[in-house]
């Protein structure tokens, strides 16, 4: 597959929050790229860090969070300089973000239709007299039975994958060529799960999109994924494209996680691997994964490693794998007065 | 009681309204070989210092209170969910001043306020209105506020936010309705509030100038006459006892109905 410019390059991002000790990161010197019409798969256990990285797309990240270091290149605009309100045209029109809980991300007093014509106009793409036919036939895009009567029904009329469909059909009113999916089927069961996902592939293949979909689920991530980053404490611990990924599994964690998915059914748990995530704040000096390695050696504990290049859009920070160090991003040394 | 308190403020607006035809009195019409007589069946509340029909005054004395209470519950209400919101939804700086303003202004007790307000100003019913707005946005703010603060972490906010919306778009969508069952309460019991607020500037000479008849006016007029003729203070004083009863059936109902949970 010829590589087309990446519709969004993120280099060397940590975002962290500020608490009464410093500055902690929960995501650090994160770097990736999506294409058009690329899907690129971001997966870990909870609390790895990865809808801070979504969130830091958007610029959503609210204080005490902050965005410490990094690029966010959108578009060939780097996302992290532009002003709030060429930043607020962004959001939905070409970067939209689409959310696990379609329960909580829909507002409870307001009909779906209402909601998508909302965002529509936000943008300035509907009149108030195209609006309502054009919410339905966004509705009927994401394949809503009878969306003419659908607009009309509150939220909590929906069942849970209706309302992933219409908060999709909302997300993507705009036609925005980003989207980010944070753990879109998460809340719902096994079927409909199916279904959501093979919505979103056609529409990212009906639309072009580029499509950054985050999830803890190896299952998903075998189904949609053309690329893949495995994230752990705040890291992406390996990157691949997805068949390298799965035949041949570089990282300690990456194995630990396929080991948990027996035959790579969908809404299987990361779980296989003993203990759990280190809380923020509380990240082992060398290698974030070390306590749970089963391959843990001498340089481990010491220094994060680096990345490892493999080629072929292959990398990995693993001892195991070559020498390299993480560079040093820690905040430089402070002044010293004499 | 929600239905009790509906029908004596139904009751009350309707008077307010229809007053001066329910009458067969004019108000400020004197009857002074009469003044002070006991209620009988020409007066059925009796007639007052200067001979006036006393259920006259006080049906023409409904429309103060409520007037006054709905100005200042309107320009309370709305100047507290703007303060509120912008509080609660951009926190930081701005918070801090807006919700030290609040403390400040709920330190001190706010009839006192408010009467010190009007000595000021001059004793007017205009004045009256605006020393109760003064004081009570300050309610309103801080309920709104705690409001805003929650809806901030909704996820649908945030999923606007990421949709594009600005914040006065968010505010006005998103938290203020959220905000508005409560502020709807408030203000129900707030009207009861400003009613006895009203009667009690009046009552002291700063609010509404005779010979406009006002409940609280009428109650500082029977003063001097408690023993000889009480039924003078007794009429006005249960028509804002009533009035306000009414209110506080009302917002306590609408509380228990919108929310059960405020209610504790
Ligand atoms: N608003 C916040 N304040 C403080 N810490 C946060 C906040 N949001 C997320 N975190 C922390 O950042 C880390 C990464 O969280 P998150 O990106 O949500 O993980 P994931 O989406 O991978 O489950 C977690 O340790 C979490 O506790
Ligand atoms: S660097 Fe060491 S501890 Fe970390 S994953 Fe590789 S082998 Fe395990
Ligand atoms: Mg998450």
């Amino acid at each position: 597959m010829p590589e087309r410019a990446p519709l969004l390059t993120v280099e060397h991002l940590t975002t962290g929050f500020q608490v009464r000790d410093g500055f902690v990161p929960a995501v650090i010197d994160v770097s990736f790229h999506v294409s058009a019409g690329d899907t690129l798969c971001i997966v870990g256990e909870s609390g790895s860090g990865k809808s801070v990285t979504a969130l830091s797309i958007m610029r959503l990240v609210e204080p005490p969070g902050r965005i410490a270091e990094g690029r966010i290149i959108f578009n060939g605009h780097d996302l992290l300089t532009v002003s709030e309100r060429e930043m607020q045209a962004i959001r939905g029109a070409q970067i939209a973000l689409i959310f696990q809980e379609p329960m909580t991300a829909l507002n409870p007093v307001f009909t779906i239709g209402n909601q998508i014509e909302e965002t529509l106009r936000v943008h300035g793409r509907a009149t108030r007299r195209t609006a309502p036919q054009q919410a339905i036939d966004l509705l009927a895009a994401v394949s809503i039975p009878e969306p003419q009567k659908r607009v009309r029904d509150y939220p909590h009329q929906l069942s849970g994958g209706m309302r992933q469909r219409a908060l999709i059909a909302m997300s993507l009113a705009c036609e925005p060529s980003l989207v980010i999916a944070d753990e879109p089927t998460t809340a719902l069961d096994v079927t409909i799960q199916a279904q959501i996902l093979e919505l979103l592939r056609d529409l990212q293949q009906r639309m072009g999109l580029a499509l950054l979909l985050i999830t803890h689920d190896l299952g998903v991530v075998a189904e949609m994924a053309d690329r893949v980053a495995v994230m752990y404490a705040g890291r992406i611990v390996e990157e691949a494209p997805v068949r390298a990924l799965f035949d041949d599994p570089k990282h300690p964690y990456t194995r630990g996680l396929m080991g948990s998915i027996p035959g790579g059914a969908p809404g299987t748990r990361l779980r296989a691997i003993q203990g759990t995530v280190p809380p923020l704040g509380a990240l082992p000096p060398g290698c974030a994964f070390a306590p749970r390695c089963p391959e843990r050696f001498d340089p481990c504990p010491k220094a994060p490693p680096g990345t490892t290049d493999f080629g072929g859009g292959r990398g990995v920070k693993c001892y195991l794998h070559g020498p390299a160090v993480e560079p040093q991003v820690a905040p430089p040394a402070p002044v010293e007065r004499v | 009681m929600i239905r009790v308190g509906f029908v004596i403020v139904a009751l009350a607006v309707f008077v307010a309204i229809a007053g001066p035809f329910l009458s067969a009195y004019d108000p400020n019409a004197q009857e002074l070989a009469r003044r002070l007589e006991g209620p009988s069946l020409s007066h059925p509340l009796g007639l007052d210092e200067l001979g006036r029909d006393i259920l006259a005054r006080i049906l023409a004395g409904a429309r103060v209170s409520l007037l006054v209470g709905l100005v200042v519950v309107t320009i309370s209400s709305v100047t507290g969910m703007f303060f509120g919101s912008v509080a609660g939804y951009f926190g930081g700086r701005v918070d801090d001043v807006i919700s030290r303003v609040v403390d400040v202004l709920m330190a001190f007790p706010g009839i006192l306020l408010a009467i010190a307000l009007v000595a000021v100003l001059g004793p007017s019913l205009r004045n009256v209105v605006l020393a109760l707005s003064v004081i009570g946005w300050v309610g309103y703010a801080r309920l709104v506020r705690g409001q805003a603060l929650r809806a901030r972490e909704f996820e649908f906010v945030q999923a606007a936010r990421a949709l594009g919306a600005g914040s006065p778009r968010i505010v006005l969508r998103h938290v203020l309705p959220t905000a508005f069952p409560s502020v709807v309460v408030q203000a129900t019991l707030g009207m009861a509030g400003a009613i006895i607020a009203e009667a009690a500037l009046s009552f002291l000479g700063l609010g509404v100038q005779p010979p406009t008849p006002s409940w609280g006016t009428m109650l500082d007029a029977g003063r001097s006459h408690l023993f000889d003729a009480p039924h003078l203070t007794i009429f006005p004083g249960v028509a804002i006892a009533i009035l306000v009863l009414g209110f506080n059936f009302l917002g306590d109902g609408l509380r228990d109905r919108i929310d059960p949970k405020m209610s504790q």
